[in-house]
């Protein structure tokens, strides 16, 4: 999933580009609406953050299906067994587009995915800050997909016209997929929230939990607040339209409404949607613990990342063994 | 003579029958519902990222699957279906008890050292003896019955492909993965058999016409699939050490995964999810 989260200390500088006249070429086709392919010329700051958006959208999904994997087993009923193990299926499905896209950016710099796995391990690949929050009762299962992919939505819903058409692509395909899992995610919330004292109490509380992280989601709303900023570069290079600012209201707009419907507050007093400026007033998230958390010192970054760990390390045997000598069946 | 039962209703009018027809409708849904658990805990774990899609998509699809049978069990008069899959002791389970094997060392949320080589010899396994199963009840005198079948033998040989080429590609390749396979069906054949068997209502379930076939010929048919696999045969019989799970008898693992699988079900059973 999910949106571009930046961690304000990679400053990468803008490269100027050698080649003018290919640079003026490719801004032309791309401000003409056009897609840019793989095998495409394109500047280096164009790929090296598209390589940085993808593989951390890819692996994010693969990430985000850790806290959701906590309740797939747990599942209450039948139905939402099904209907959990359906939408993680789909998140890794994501995951694994989105790493092709990445893996055919990576080709001149001959990095493969394996190099992504490591660098997610040793801490250079960050993945979003949701997925590092702890899960603790199935009304989480619930938050995940109406909130967070509510959230995602959102974010990715904004890049269906990307310039990167690999990419855009695949978005058609996921954003269609996420629709679902916000259903689903939704469908949960309804059963707890029409639900006994104990099932609104656990939603409750998990609303209360998730929101400084849903805050969070859409990245700081300028460079100020953690030292740097790609969004110029993607609103730029069409590969977004919109502010981190601009999605977060959007956000905001969409689903409190149907959180106050509910029956349902957010650990915010002073929310509300200020008629004149047009636009919602909220108390700020804290942006120091949103730099240590998408640093992998969140909650549940250890876990998560250790459990991923074991998973490579343990099934190192069976992908050394497809490569020894593939059996023709 | 071939007998036709159409309804629910009609099979509750004969004790006899009904009380196989139930035996054999809980060993199919207990079944494909504790392997589908085990293989929900496998979950963003498998060797790779394609793996793991492929993998999901079939114990989604085998959870689908249970849940078939303990609808066909709710229209019989045996419950919820909810209540007949999570609120279930160990001893009332029919499945077999290999099936409820723990996937290795550690728990699905912590330090999962999950052994590769077991889901992919226990899953070939199932889905090979599976399709004898489900082959044997496609003509099954209920009718509700052999119409699931029908459907689930319709997805079914994606799932065995997928679990065959697996055993096949790891028993040709490294000198690890042979060594790995080769341990975890010499143990398998010692725990095994119990999947092939129908249990203590296995005559009845002949007699009334609701399978084709009795243990002996699922046996037979299981053997003969597994021996065009297979590099090497273990040279013993195969065996049930845990006991016969189709007559409600099972291990620790299983007090496990019905703990953890009907968690959240049973914080508060009265509960509408
Ligand atoms: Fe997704
Ligand atoms: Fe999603």
């Amino acid at each position: 999933m999910y949106n571009y989260v930046e961690d304000g200390d990679s400053k990468t500088s803008a490269y100027m580009e050698q080649d003018q006249e290919k640079y003026e070429a490719f801004m032309t086709r791309i401000e003409a609406g056009e897609k840019i392919e793989a095998d495409d010329w394109m500047p280096a700051d164009y790929r090296q953050a598209l390589i940085k958006l993808i593989s951390m959208h890819g692996i994010s999904e693969i990430m985000g299906a850790l806290p959701e994997k906590e309740w797939v087993p747990k599942a209450p009923t039948l139905k939402r067994k099904l209907g959990i193990m359906a939408k993680v299926q789909d998140e890794m499905g994501h995951g694994q587009l989105l790493l092709r896209v990445a893996e055919d950016l990576m080709k001149p710099y001959g990095k493969t995915r394996e190099d992504l796995m490591e660098d997610l391990l040793n801490g250079d690949l960050k993945f979003h800050n949701v997925f590092h929050m702890p899960t603790k009762t199935w009304a989480d299962a619930g938050m995940v997909g109406w909130l967070v992919d509510g959230a995602a939505i959102i974010s990715q819903t904004n890049m269906l016209d990307a310039s990167y058409g690999p990419y855009q692509r695949a978005l058609q395909r996921i954003c269609q997929e996420e629709v679902f899992h916000a259903q689903h995610g939704e469908s949960i919330i309804m059963a707890l929230a029409e639900g006994n004292d104990y099932q609104r109490e656990i939603l409750q509380e998990s609303l209360n939990r998730w929101w400084p992280a849903l805050l969070m989601f859409f990245g700081p709303s300028s460079a100020e607040t953690t030292g740097s900023s790609k969004q110029d570069i993607m609103i730029n290079y069409k590969i977004r339209k919109s502010t981190n600012e601009e999605l977060r209201q959007a956000f905001l707009s969409k689903y409190l409404p149907r959180v106050f419907s509910l029956g349902l507050t957010v650990p915010d007093e002073t929310v509300r949607y200020d008629e004149k400026e047009e636009k919602w007033i909220y108390k700020q998230p804290d942006w120091e613990e949103f730099k240590q958390i998408i640093r992998n010192k969140g909650p549940r970054s250890k876990e998560r990342l250790r459990v991923r760990e074991i998973a490579y390390e343990n099934n190192r045997w069976v992908r050394q063994a497809l490569a020894t000598d593939p059996v023709s069946v | 003579m071939s007998k036709i039962v159409e309804t629910a209703e009609i099979a509750r009018q004969d004790p006899s029958y009904y009380q196989a027809l139930r035996e054999l409708l809980f060993q199919l849904a207990d079944d494909d519902f504790i392997i589908s658990f085990r293989g929900s805990e496998w979950l963003g774990l498998a060797p790779h990222i394609e793996e793991d899609v492929a993998y999901s998509s079939i114990t989604q699809n085998t959870m689908g699957h249970a849940v078939m049978y303990y609808n066909l069990l709710e229209e019989l008069g045996e419950g919820d279906a909810n209540f007949l899959a999570h609120d279930r002791g160990a001893s009332d389970r029919r499945n077999g008890a290999y099936l409820e094997k723990r996937n290795g060392e550690g728990k699905y949320l912590e330090e999962p050292y999950f052994d590769w080589a077991l889901a992919v010899v226990r899953n070939y396994f199932y889905e090979s003896f599976k399709k004898v199963k489900l082959e044997a009840i496609s003509t099954s005198s209920y009718k509700p019955l052999a119409n699931v079948a029908k459907k689930v033998l319709m997805e079914h040989p994606y799932h065995f492909a997928h679990w065959k080429l697996w055993i096949k590609q790891l028993q040709t390749s490294s000198e690890e993965a042979k060594k790995r396979i080769q341990n975890r069906i010499e143990e398998a054949w010692e725990e095994f058999l119990d999947v092939l068997e129908l249990g203590n209502y296995g005559n009845e379930m002949v007699q009334h016409q609701l399978i084709a076939i009795d243990e002996e010929t699922i046996k037979g048919n299981w053997l003969e699939e597994v021996k065009t696999v297979l590099v090497a045969m273990p040279e013993g019989p195969l065996g049930k050490k845990y006991g016969s799970g189709r007559n409600g008898e099972h291990t620790s693992d299983l007090d496990q995964a019905l703990g953890t699988l009907a968690e959240v079900f049973q914080s508060d059973k009265t509960a509408i999810w």
